[in-house]
């Protein structure tokens, strides 16, 4: 299958462009107002040209969420803050002033630009003290859906966050009617520090989905009493309780859609037949999302803001941080329910598509809470569960991938455990060392999970997107084979509520920050040996991750980990600073789960 | 740094002090005035009470308070308080109160390590009071048996152990059955405090909670205590009951 060259376009894209752009042009006007539905959320703040200054200001406000008083950490006045759109091409000036009575900052998630403006105390920059405004100003040299939050304190718990749009200097490859910005994210009238202490007391705190004498004799009823006897012995034996799937639930939980709860119900409006472009953004501060709009097919087109091959699938997992934009056509003359599930089943955050305001669509029932697996516990494969389970029909792209670029030397896929990447296919013991108090479990026999639609998703009856299935749409810029590699295992304790990497909180080894060497291209090996999705973020570089994709491995700035999971990205440390790198749990991020990765020409430790 | 470089340029001072007072302004600039990106070492604080109750005893009845735990500290060292004792609510007044201060560590993934002093106390009768040394574990055994293991030296040098476990069984998500035994021994007679050398007494109950938050559950129960040996001999001489059966009420709180 033909695939473009660099900078190339085939003619099925080129045309598309041409009805995208015949189309924007008229949709200019149009656009930019996003239809925010809460009286809370801002306005668009646009820039276009250069030398034009946004400003942004953080204070503490009351709002109302769910008919209740919220002390929320506002910008400009809402959660989220307003929606900030720049222009490839130009140089961004964003003043940030603050009002707050403590330290405050900014982080532009996933764009690329130079280590003092990344927006993170302590690693980029002092922070922004109280009264003190400080001035962003870096040049645009991407473009799609990103978001922005505080990096100081838990304040991104407390609604400091807004979606970020870059318009692409070229017309994009895809064409569509209505634009609207998604922003799912998870409220809680809780002190966030309150939250975290519960953790740290009773780490399975706000978990009320456990297993009970009830479910062990729903078990019994259903497989027998051997069955349901050795599966409780062998989780009894691990210490491990398989319902852990959220630290923090739908308990104290209110989960909203563009700073809605669910019954305040967000509406985008459309016209039957037109092409609707939802870019979804997950500003949670600890919940996964499954994303699914009921009678309507997504066919996705950028995942953290960078174009793939679309891919059409019915549902989706939005891990903490990611952004997938999709298009969906809605045919007829209905409303439609955006339905965005918390992974644990706690609760959902739900919106609606509809040809006029005030209409609804029925709001599907929750799904069962779904139950960790062997392979989540890295165990060899047992039960019949294989990776290719649940595959969506889209699924074989990574065969497609394979046969695309078998001419290509390190780059084939075919082999399976003889592959040169180990990363990609089969399972790697794990080493001996089980990363002391820190650690209370080791995948023994981690494995690729990218063709694994993950918990609770395995049987969902209908195609879920996997990472397996997104392909770059265009091919990566350097073909380098990395020169090095680079292996961190993700690890904690769930009784103590410690998380880290390697059995270390990031006070442990601060002093040590991961060195990059300037200009090289390696390889980051992720060896998740927790019992929990971790989505982990690289700042100021993007992971190009490794998923049988070849030369179109897709870019994102996070990336999840499922438990069990062994994972790789290729990385061209081409952004000299010092940068953060972290889980974005932002309890599993507090709790020691953070590092610096320090990009020097030297690629010795510096320290700045 | 720029701006200061310009300062220190333009100021008149001699010119050989200019990159000591740069590299110790750039310090105090990231080294005192940075804050830390994420503060993963701070000390959290706890107090559980797994027994404030109400003993309807064969003897008299008692008010007592056990698995009563504080402490302070961060992830790996903490300071930790324990208490338990117990109460006559009916006749002349008297009960017994135990009390520790322990210095504790995570040695293991589920296992802390704790050491330090307890002190007894007698009331009501003889006052009676004696010091002990306590070296032991606390922690999660596989299969969720929380266990604790102590070992006790008092200050006459007589040595006791002394083994709990506990169970959590959930009947719902808020109803829980607490299954626990608890089982002392000593290596000599301690006649003031009822002690005989080999196995002191063993203990079952059962506790059945409703979790109204997970700090407020109240409960109800039955314990079941048994003297053996030469404490047995101890508890008949006394006048005091050797086995004992009680009905409990009362609450498990957690702050």
């Amino acid at each position: 299958m033909a695939r473009e060259r660099p900078g190339g376009l085939s003619r099925r894209r080129f045309l598309q462009c041409t009805v995208g752009m015949g189309l924007l042009s008229g949709l200019e006007r149009i656009v930019p107002a996003y239809a925010w539905q809460s009286p809370t959320a801002g306005t668009a703040v646009s820039t276009s040209k250069d030398g034009t200054v946004i400003d942004l200001a953080i204070r503490k406000r009351t709002i109302d969420i769910a008919g209740k008083d919220a002390t929320a950490t506002t910008i400009n006045g809402s959660v989220p803050g307003p929606l900030v759109r720049l222009r490839e091409g130009q140089t961004a000036v964003i003043r940030v002033t603050n009002r707050l009575e403590e330290d405050t900052s900014i982080h532009w998630h996933g764009i690329i630009l130079p280590a003092d403006m990344d927006g993170v105390p302590g690693v980029s920059f002092p922070g922004i003290k109280p009264g003190e405004t400080f001035a962003y100003r870096f040049p645009v040299r991407q473009s799609g859906t990103y978001w922005y939050h505080s990096h100081t304190g838990m304040q991104e718990q407390l609604g400091h966050y807004g979606p970020l749009i870059i318009d692409p200097a070229v017309p994009e490859p895809f064409a569509y009617d209505r634009d609207y910005v998604v922003v799912l994210s998870d409220w809680t009238f809780e002190d966030p520090h309150k939250v975290l202490a519960k953790l740290k007391k009773k780490g399975g705190y706000y978990n009320f989905q456990k297993r009970t004498a009830g479910d062990f004799f729903r078990d019994v009823g259903e497989g027998g009493w051997r069955a349901a006897v050795s599966d409780r012995l062998m989780w009894g034996r691990l210490r491990m309780d398989p319902t852990d799937i959220a630290d923090v639930t739908g308990y104290t939980y209110t989960y909203l859609l563009n700073g809605l709860p669910p019954g305040a119900n967000w509406t985008g409006l459309f016209r039957p037949g037109e092409r609707v472009r939802l870019r979804f953004i997950n500003a949670g501060a600890a919940s996964y999302f499954d994303v699914h709009v009921p009678g309507l097919e997504m066919t996705v087109i950028q995942t953290d803001g960078q174009n793939v091959e679309p891919v059409t699938v019915d549902e989706f997992r939005i891990a903490i941080a990611e952004t997938y934009d999709v298009i969906v056509e809605p045919k007829e003359d209905r409303a439609y329910t955006i339905f965005a599930e918390a992974m644990d089943r706690s609760g959902y955050a739900r919106g609606t598509l509809a040809p006029r305001q005030g209409m609804s669509a029925p709001i599907p029932s929750p799904r069962p809470r779904p139950l960790r697996t062997m392979a989540d516990m890295g165990m060899a494969s047992v039960n019949g569960e294989h990776g290719m389970e649940g595959m969506p029909g889209a699924g074989g792209m990574s065969m497609d991938g394979s046969a695309a670029h078998a001419g290509m030397p390190g780059m084939d896929k075919a082999g399976h455990a003889m592959a040169p990447e180990p990363s990609r296919q089969g399972s790697v013991m794990h080493g001996p060392d089980h990363h002391g108090p820190g650690n209370s479990m080791v995948a023994m026999m981690p494995r690729s999970r990218l063709d694994e639609p993950g918990a609770g998703l395995v049987d969902a009856g209908r195609r879920v997107l996997v990472y397996g299935d997104l392909r770059s749409l265009t091919p990566g810029g350097d073909r380098r084979e990395p020169e090095r590699e680079i292996e961190l295992h993700l690890t904690g304790n769930m009784e103590r509520y410690i998380w880290g990497f390697d059995g270390k909180k990031y006070s442990e080894v601060k002093d040590h920050p991961i060195p990059f060497r300037f200009g090289e291209r390696l390889r980051l090996t992720l060896v998740n040996d927790t019992m929990m999705d971790h989505p982990i973020h690289l700042h100021g570089m993007w992971m190009e991750l490794d998923n049988g994709a070849g030369a179109h491995k897709p870019l994102k700035h996070t990336i999840n980990v499922k438990p069990g999971e062994r994972l790789s990205v290729e990385i061209t440390a081409d952004a000299l600073g010092q940068w953060a790198f972290h889980c974005h749990i932002l309890y599993h991020m507090d709790a020691g789960m953070f590092r610096v990765v320090s990009v020097s020409q030297s690629g010795g430790e510096m320290k700045g | 740094m720029m701006t200061l470089f310009h300062r220190y340029c333009s100021a008149a001072w001699p010119g050989f002090l200019l990159p000591v007072l740069i590299v110790f302004a750039s310090e105090g600039l990231a080294g005192e005035k940075w804050p830390p990106p994420v503060e993963d070492d701070q000390v959290f604080s706890s107090l559980f009470i797994g027994q404030l109750e109400y003993r309807w005893n064969k003897g008299p009845d008692t008010l007592a308070w056990e698995d009563v735990e504080g402490w302070i500290g961060g992830d790996y060292n903490r300071l930790v308080v324990k208490t338990e004792g117990q109460a006559r609510t009916a006749g002349p007044s008297g009960g017994q109160a135990q009390g520790q201060a322990l210095y504790s560590r995570l040695i293991a993934p589920y296992w802390d390590f704790q050491a330090g002093v307890r002190y007894d106390r007698l009331y009501g009768g003889p006052d009676r009071s004696r010091t002990l040394a306590v070296v032991g574990l606390e922690g999660l055994a596989p299969y969720w048996f929380h266990v604790e293991p102590f070992l006790f030296i008092s200050d006459r040098g007589d040595v006791s152990a002394s083994l709990e476990a506990t169970y959590e069984l959930l009947l719902t998500q808020r109803l829980i059955a607490q299954p626990r035994f608890e089982m002392n021994v000593a290596a000599q007679d301690v006649e003031k405090f009822g002690v005989g050398s080999g196995v002191n007494d063993i203990e079952f109950d059962l506790r059945v909670r409703y979790e109204i938050r997970r700090e407020f559950a109240p409960y109800v129960g039955i314990s079941w205590t048994r003297k053996l040996g030469k404490a047995a001999d101890l508890a008949r001489r006394e006048g005091e009951e050797v086995d004992n059966l009680a009905i409990v009420a009362g609450l498990r709180l957690w702050f």
